[in-house]
């Protein structure tokens, strides 16, 4: 499997990465050399195996639907870039909004 | 007396409890060391007045006669787990000014069984890589150097900064994650002990996602008795993960001291032998075969027939999970932000800037296997095979309770060694790798040093949720090796 220079572009687009032209070669090599190395996994038969997608068998685990946690709203937008805004500065509980700098028109 | 510094976690816990130290000396002593080896950069962040505080709190609750496992003991921790209050950045850019409004469960665990924090210790990018050279922070100075041999070597990765602390005696004890070798291999590299529990044995709640069914949080120390207590600590169910084992914590430290392995079958798989490790590593495993069997266990052949795809199948799905875990870091609601013309420049500027080369590499083939047409040929062959992987253990362990392998193929290496082709640095995790596909428990052990006088490492696998079988395999281990080599480079 070879990865050109357009293939590497088009996969950091897909995954909203800014990668500079100069480099888009040298990535293209790199992957190529790793997605080579992979292709021996084509070796292994794997006709009827089940995918495992995670070593856990537990099944996922239900909970009672019941508050346990809250009131920590100053900590809830402790990192919002455009500050914390608060409805009612004196009760900081009552509500408030998670700001961040405008990204839609 | 010997210094506060140079004890170990248990002898750290009974200096304390006879009241020969406080808790506020003690740190004082490990805080003087981080001090003094600043310039192995193992940490990001050192948390000073934090740990005097914490030691304080720490000396109040003796009084009162409210000790608990590790009461006053000083730690440093792995900058992947959220401390509240305290900056976590991943070793990355893109977490600029990241102050977490909360606790890791490990870590609260940790705080809660008494132990104090003195700071947050350097990795990979995003715990991505092996010898700890991907980090925004820069790279982590292996304690240890070659003798006659001045340059610097890697502390292994990604718990690097981890490594590094406790072999240089800034603190008895830290704690790191794995993935794919990311505690094991370091131990190895550093001449210490270090300890990947079962996967779902310690909580993943608060850790920053690399590779969410891989990620296992476990501790480093210079003991295995000393691992065992921090795992001990560190475990328990926490409904916050939804794979954290609902199982009660054993009494881990019980199994650590009772290095009695009579009758215990070793299984030594076949297919660890493979070209490329180093002929002394190859030597010492031989050697760990006999101490174990002159301990009374009795050595078994085992086969783990694909051993050698673990590694391939890891680099699909290691990057498939972290491109879609680093999704989140857009530039929009915390972190680093780099402007653009329009929102898609936004994440595009934000991620290329923020992100280093080994992230961005993986993201790309995380995103490759996962594009429409590559799924099924990378991503779900890749899973078949993982599932042939836990099966070879599964068979392996009819016939033994424990595997004995070499931690890593060489020793440490010069930092910017390996740098030039990625394949040649993913394989220094060969051997650690297939345990973490299966989700099983490791254990790296000091056993003896080369001829260059580096410390290496031999790795005990255990069958899941067995680390009590595989701690009293280690301490036989430790116990017959006799480890005694210090680092001496720095």
């Amino acid at each position: 499997m070879s990865l050109d220079k357009d293939t590497v572009a088009r996969i950091a687009r897909l995954a909203r990465l800014k990668v500079p032209d100069e480099e888009l070669a040298p990535l293209a090599g790199e992957l190529s050399g790793i997605f080579a190395w992979i292709e021996q996994l084509n070796e292994v038969d794997t006709k009827n195996v089940e995918p495992m997608s995670s070593v856990s068998d537990v099944t996922l685990p239900m909970r009672a639907d019941k508050v346990t946690d809250g009131g920590v709203a100053a900590k809830v937008l402790a990192n919002a870039p455009g500050g914390a805004v608060y409805i009612d500065p004196s009760d900081r509980n009552a509500g408030g909004f998670f700001t961040v700098p405008k990204v839609v028109e | 007396m010997a210094a506060l510094t140079d004890l170990t976690i248990a002898q750290l816990s009974a200096t304390l409890a006879k009241k020969e130290a406080s808790a506020v000396e003690v740190a004082d002593a490990h805080l003087g060391k981080l001090d003094e080896h600043r310039a192995l950069n193992a940490f990001i962040t050192e948390t000073p007045d934090k740990a005097r505080e914490m030691a304080k709190a720490s000396d109040a609750r003796r009084a009162r006669g409210e000790a608990g496992l590790l009461e006053g003991v000083p730690l440093a921790i792995k900058d992947l787990f959220c401390t509240e209050g305290v900056q976590t950045t991943a070793a990355s850019a893109i977490l600029k000014g990241f102050v977490p409004p909360y606790e890791s469960t490990v870590t609260a665990n940790l705080w809660k069984s008494g132990a104090v924090m003195v700071g947050k210790t350097n990795l990979d990018e995003f715990a991505m890589g092996s010898s700890n050279m991907t980090s925004h922070f820069g790279g982590v100075e292996n304690p240890w150097k070659r003798k006659g041999d001045n340059r610097k070597l890697v502390p292994g990765g990604s718990s690097g900064g981890s490594a590094a602390a406790v072999a240089a005696y800034m603190v008895p004890g830290s704690t790191g994650t794995d993935t794919g070798g990311s505690i094991r291999q370091p131990a190895s590299f550093c001449g210490i002990v270090g300890l990947k529990p079962t996967y779902g044995r310690c909580s993943r709640w608060g850790v920053v996602a690399f590779a969410s069914s891989l990620d296992q949080p476990g501790p480093f120390a210079r003991t295995v008795e000393d691992t065992a207590l921090m795992l001990q600590a560190m475990s328990g169910h926490d409904p916050k993960d939804s794979t954290s084992a609902p199982l009660p914590v054993p009494d881990f430290a019980a199994a650590a001291r009772n290095p009695d392995i009579r009758g215990m079958r070793v299984g030594i798989p076949k297919e660890y032998r493979v070209d490329g490790t180093s002929e002394e590593i190859v030597t010492l495993w031989a050697r760990g075969v006999d101490m174990l069997k002159a301990a009374g266990a009795e050595p078994v052949e085992v086969s783990l027939p694909h051993t050698k795809y673990a590694l391939p199948a890891y680099y699909i799905v290691a990057p498939a999970e972290c491109s879609s875990n680093l999704a989140r870091y857009d530039g929009v609601r915390f972190g680093l932000r780099v402007p653009g013309k329009d929102l898609t420049e936004l994440y595009e500027n934000t991620r290329g800037a923020g992100f280093g080369k080994e992230t961005r590499r993986r993201i790309l083939i995380g995103t490759y296997v996962l594009s429409a047409g590559y799924y099924d040929a990378y991503y779900r062959k890749a899973q078949q095979i993982r599932a042939l992987i836990a099966r070879d253990f599964k068979q392996a362990f009819e016939k033994c309770d424990v595997l004995l392998t070499p931690t890593a193929p060489t020793a440490a290496f010069a930092a910017g060694d390996k740098m030039d082709d990625p394949v040649t640095m993913y394989l220094n995790d060969m051997f650690t790798i297939p345990a973490s596909m299966a989700g099983l428990p490791g254990i790296s052990v000091p056993a003896g040093l080369d001829k260059d006088g580096l410390p290496l490492g031999l790795q005990l696998i255990g069958r899941a949720f067995d680390e009590e079988t595989l701690l009293r395999a280690a301490a036989a281990l430790e116990k017959a090796a006799a480890f005694s080599g210090r680092a001496t480079g720095y």
